[in-house]
């Protein structure tokens, strides 16, 4: 009887086991990335800038050149490696406290400017490293650390819907917002981080994928609830799909 | 090329340029914006490439990731913009990178003004940003040693994988002098198998990051970037003496003032004082040695600078209580006249010493 190989661990991972808590996304993200770079070939000519937060040590994670940046500065860090070597494919790998707070400067400035760079951006509408405090991404109402009666927007304002503003721009060339919530989506996860590679790749400018993701931890809800609360809660506040396609990337 | 007249802020670029620099990313501030516009010209000349960030913080930052594909590359600002830069200062000394920053002090603290002053002297010797380190300081004196100190710091930064600090005051920012640039000056290679380029043909994948969260490893890592800062402390100690073989006592400035002082102490070698000058050029490591060596023939210090006195405390150190050490400081922006370090020194000594 002959063996087909029908599943196999993709070579754009290290062997090396992560510390994501169970039922968080970042683990399949993480694979989804590590698929594309495999399946396109370029993981040897990729260099990813891992941030601050939950995904600090993506760095160990992702089988290709890696730098680790200050906490939001990952755009600009991959600004600076990409326009040293424009030949290679670089990516950001960032979470919503990292991205959407203390580093919006970095990341509008990276799309204004058109930066031929990836951004994965993964939104769980919380802070997960520093213990489940509120994010610029926390839902109206969201209990945290930190918004122990929920967000109230006459205190703490609106969420941040980040491809809606980033989609403004006209460096931006790929926004899409896709969700890790069941496996249809997580297939989508997957074509919209190949649409922005290959957006790269034709040297379009800056692409920008939001990832929903869980945070059961945080949460204070067990995996299969967390991927649930994903699409009630989350899903409706900040819609999928495609913010911007420059060229009709396919 | 000849000598050629040229702005400091300019002849910093242009030496930079010399030195193999072909990235620079920067955020214009006064009184340094002529070295950001420079580089914006004369890059593209060279094949390089200059990049106006948002904000220092972004400057720095992307500084940070050319100097991991282990290019030559530069940032510089002033003072307030100096402050933002901490952040990924120190991260570039946690990863091991090497880049250069160029700081052209102005009167502080907060926004200050846009004079030239020497008030960041702590934050540039005494870390500045996050942690346990020291970073090499060079301030030059003269346009002239900025093409030489430039290339030192490029160097110095391979070397030991070290960002460098290039520190000037507004003055020596925005005077004009001639200058010889000789021949290109990037002549010692340095290998950097430890750049983020790509695995292909490469081996496996490399890491830049200054994350361990195992404490005994970050303190293993603490004490080898220890070891090599004492490697620079040994290494790359730089001073210049003027007539301190039979001085009674010892002026100490750097940069601009340096320059003052020196005309300040030839008026009183006129009147009979015998007194010398030390300059440091790197002003960390600090040149402890040529104060020790005055050891029991020397009457005392004075620590000339435009701060409050900063300075006078490695001053201090360096002379360990074997000799009184005297200040005299403008601040602000101000910057001293030869006159009153003259009469400093008539005050200090009592005027004739022979």
């Amino acid at each position: 009887m002959t063996m087909k190989t029908v599943f196999k661990k993709t070579s754009g991972l290290t062997d090396a086991p992560t510390h994501y808590c169970p039922g968080c996304t970042h683990g399949v993200i993480h694979r989804l990335v590590g698929e594309v770079l495999e399946e396109m070939d370029i993981l040897e000519d990729t260099i990813g800038v891992a941030s601050v937060g939950c995904s600090v040590l993506s760095y160990e994670y992702f089988n290709c050149d890696m730098t680790q940046a200050a906490h939001g500065r990952a755009p600009a860090v991959a600004t600076g490696v990409k326009r040293v070597l424009p030949n290679r494919f670089v990516f950001t790998y960032q979470g919503d406290g990292d991205l959407a707070s203390i580093g919006i400067s970095e990341v509008i400035h990276a799309a204004a400017r058109g930066e031929n760079i990836t951004v994965i951006f993964v939104n769980n509408a919380i802070y997960g490293m520093t213990g489940g405090q509120m994010a610029p991404t926390t839902l109206i109402g969201q209990k945290t650390a930190t918004t122990p009666f929920g967000r109230d927007v006459s205190i703490q304002g609106s969420p941040i819907k980040v491809c809606e503003m980033i989609s403004t721009l006209d460096g931006a060339a790929y926004i899409e917002r896709v969700s890790a919530h069941d496996v249809p989506h997580i297939q989508k996860v997957k074509k919209a981080i190949r649409k922005a590679f290959e957006t790269q790749k034709k040297g379009l400018g800056f692409s920008l994928i939001e990832v929903l993701s869980t945070c059961p931890t945080n949460w204070g809800l067990d995996p299969a609830e967390s991927l649930v609360w994903v699409k009630d809660n989350m899903v409706p506040v900040y819609p999928l799909g495609v913010y911007k396609n420059k060229e009709g990337v396919k | 090329m000849g000598k050629v007249l040229m702005k400091g802020n300019e002849v910093i670029a242009e030496a930079a340029v010399h030195a193999g620099c072909k990235y620079f990313f920067g955020y214009p501030i006064t009184p340094q914006s002529e070295l950001v516009a420079y580089m914006a010209r004369r890059l593209p000349e060279v094949g390089g490439l200059f990049l106006q960030a948002e904000s220092e913080i972004a400057a720095i930052n992307m500084v940070y990731g050319a100097a991991g594909t282990g290019v030559r590359v530069m940032t510089s600002s002033s003072s307030p913009g100096f402050s933002l830069k901490q952040e990924g200062i120190s991260y570039l000394v946690g990863s091991e990178l090497p880049a250069v920053i160029c700081n052209i002090v102005r009167g502080g603290p907060g926004l200050g003004n846009i004079q030239p002053a020497q008030s960041d002297y702590f934050q540039v010797t005494k870390g500045g940003g996050h942690g346990d380190y020291n970073i090499p300081v060079l301030a030059p004196a003269s346009l002239q040693e900025i093409v030489e100190l430039t290339k030192a710091a490029f160097d110095i930064a391979d070397r030991y994988r070290t960002p460098v600090i290039l520190m000037g005051d507004g003055m020596l920012g925005q005077m004009m002098e001639p200058v010889e640039f000789g021949e290109r000056l990037d002549k010692e290679q340095f290998k950097k198998e430890w750049a983020t380029t790509g695995t292909r043909g490469d081996g496996g994948p490399k890491i830049i990051t200054s994350l361990e969260l195992n404490a005994e490893s970050l303190e293993e890592r603490n004490r080898n970037l220890q070891r090599k800062f004492a490697r620079i402390k040994e290494n790359e100690v730089r001073y210049e003496t003027y007539l301190i073989d039979d001085a009674e006592y010892i002026m100490v400035a750097f940069g601009t003032v340096a320059r003052i002082t020196l005309n300040a102490i030839n008026k009183a070698r006129r009147e009979g004082v015998k007194v010398g000058l030390i300059r440091p050029i790197s002003l960390w490591p600090f040149p402890e040695k040529p104060f020790i060596e005055t050891r029991g023939r020397v009457k005392g210090f004075i620590s000339v600078e435009m701060s409050a006195g900063q300075m006078i405390e490695d001053v201090k150190l360096a002379v360990n209580g074997f000799a009184p050490v005297d200040f005299f400081g403008r601040t602000g922006g101000v910057v001293p006249t030869q006159e009153e370090i003259y009469d400093k020194i008539m005050s200090v000594t009592g005027g004739v010493t022979v």
